[in-house]
């Protein structure tokens, strides 16, 4: 199988990773839930993993960075612990859903949202946020790069915006996470969240947020937390205090090694090895008659994601002409992206979405090239 | 069961906090060791770190330098 789907999840892990799940199950505990050898050995690697992670994003303060299960998980959580009826919001048509109905959800409590127009290229106007920008507006809320297009979007400029304006920044890092340097001090970010199961190439059911220290987030859950026992409320000290319940020791094991082989490959070989599978990927499929690829490739960094579609083509029927006849593992359809597909005009069609690792190998670039031509030239 | 002494115990809000506490004293080489709160004292985290009384000045200095919060510190028997 050609596996290119790795902005859903990325299927190939490094071998460390598997290993140290593995290893944790044999060997781990309940973190925070007492003093014995198997307990601690879970409390630590959650430690060090926290610490590792808060450093890796440019983070001060470990107890800071929470960890959650995913994206989801770490917005959700972000977007109703820190807005209120009556307060403003701005976010863009860029986003994916784990953004946009917890956005909506809080729409319908009486918080006033603003989306930011995307062109057909799928790219926003800075001056935009600006311009919503009111006396009630509380945060901005935005993703580092599309999960359909793979633009990105330049997060320190926007934080930059909210910074001035004292507004809460809350980025959605999920296509960019483990790939992209983020730098929460330098892009003003106030929560960032992300997931490990992506670029960080953890385990599925792994992810996190990082709260800037003053920032105050209402707790989604609340429950067990291994302490304060007796008091009727849970903990308000962080990082305990957004993480009730018992956490995924196993997955965070794997993250943990997951991190430190991105440190020592180096997060911009990897990023270049996968933006170099992308552009030939692009190049190779552009000029193809009867194609139409997404998004914006007039140059520079972007998600190593390439969407497109092969005439009036039902993109799932694409996406299963691909996996049946050429072994090629895609995704076809709707990509949780509501407004970006309404931008894109790609509502009934959908789109085909190649998104790529940096262990994939140019041969199978050939392949997915050679598939987007034969199919193609059976169009026309 | 093992004769008790009086010992220093530092307690934390947090679990995490145990931990830097732990890390940090490792890299340091500061004396002392992660046990389960013992039952004259109501802490909030399960976890405190304990250590003989005499070393009271060296891990005060540790958790100065590192900003590690803690709860309270206690001296009891262990």
């Amino acid at each position: 199988m050609i596996y290119l789907d790795n902005a859903a999840t990325t299927m190939q892990k490094p071998e460390e990773v598997i290993q140290a799940v593995v290893t944790a199950m044999q060997s781990m505990g309940n973190a925070g839930r007492g003093a014995h050898a198997a307990s601690l050995e879970a409390s630590r690697t959650i430690y060090d993993t926290r610490e590792k992670l808060c450093h890796f994003f440019g983070g001060k303060d470990p107890r800071q960075l929470v960890f959650t299960s995913n994206s989801t998980e770490s917005l959700n959580i972000a977007i109703k612990g820190v807005l209120n009826p009556g307060d403003h919001v701005i976010t863009t048509m860029l986003e994916h859903n784990s953004v946009l109905r917890p956005l909506y959800e809080m729409e319908e409590r009486g918080v006033r949202l603003t989306i930011v127009e995307s062109d057909k290229k799928g790219c926003i106007e800075y001056e935009d946020f600006e311009k919503a920008i009111c006396p009630e507006t509380k945060a901005i809320v935005c993703t580092h790069g599309s999960n359909l297009t793979g633009n990105l979007v330049d997060i320190e400029r926007v934080g930059e915006i909210a910074a001035r304006h004292g507004l809460l920044f809350v980025v959605d890092a999920s296509q960019t996470a483990g790939v992209f340097p983020i730098d929460v001090e330098k892009m003003h970010i106030d929560i960032l969240c992300f997931t490990g199961h992506k670029g960080l190439l953890g385990p599925q059911g792994t992810g996190g947020m990082y709260v800037r220290e003053g920032v105050r987030v209402r707790p989604l859950k609340s429950g067990g937390s291994g302490v304060q026992t007796y008091s009727r409320t849970h903990p308000s000290q962080m990082p305990t205090a957004l993480e009730a319940g018992t956490m995924n020791g196993h997955g965070i094991a794997g993250l943990h090694a997951a991190v430190e082989y991105i440190e020592r490959t180096g997060i911009d070989k990897i990023r270049r090895r996968e933006q170099e599978c992308m552009w030939n990927f692009y190049h190779g499929v552009k000029d193809i008659p009867g194609i139409t690829v997404y998004g914006d490739f007039s140059g520079g960094e972007r998600c190593p994601i390439v969407s497109l579609n092969i005439g009036d083509y039902d993109s799932s029927e694409v996406g299963d002409e691909l996996l049946t006849e050429y072994g090629i593992s895609t995704r076809p359809g709707a990509h949780c992206a509501p407004l970006m597909h309404q931008a894109l005009g790609t509502v009934e069609q959908g789109a085909v979405r190649f998104s790529f690792s940096h262990y994939t190998t140019d041969e199978e670039v050939e392949t997915a090239i050679r598939a987007i031509r034969e199919l193609a030239q059976d169009e026309e | 069961m093992r004769k008790k002494e009086l010992k220093l115990v530092v307690t934390f809000h947090t679990t995490a906090d145990a931990m830097a506490m732990e890390k940090t004293c490792k890299e340091k080489n500061a004396p002392g060791r992660l046990i389960p709160v013992p039952r004259a004292i109501s802490a909030g985290c399960g976890l405190a770190w304990c250590a003989a009384l005499e070393e009271r000045e060296a891990i005060l200095s540790v958790m100065g330098e590192a900003g590690i919060e803690s709860e309270a510190l206690h001296e009891c028997m262990v």
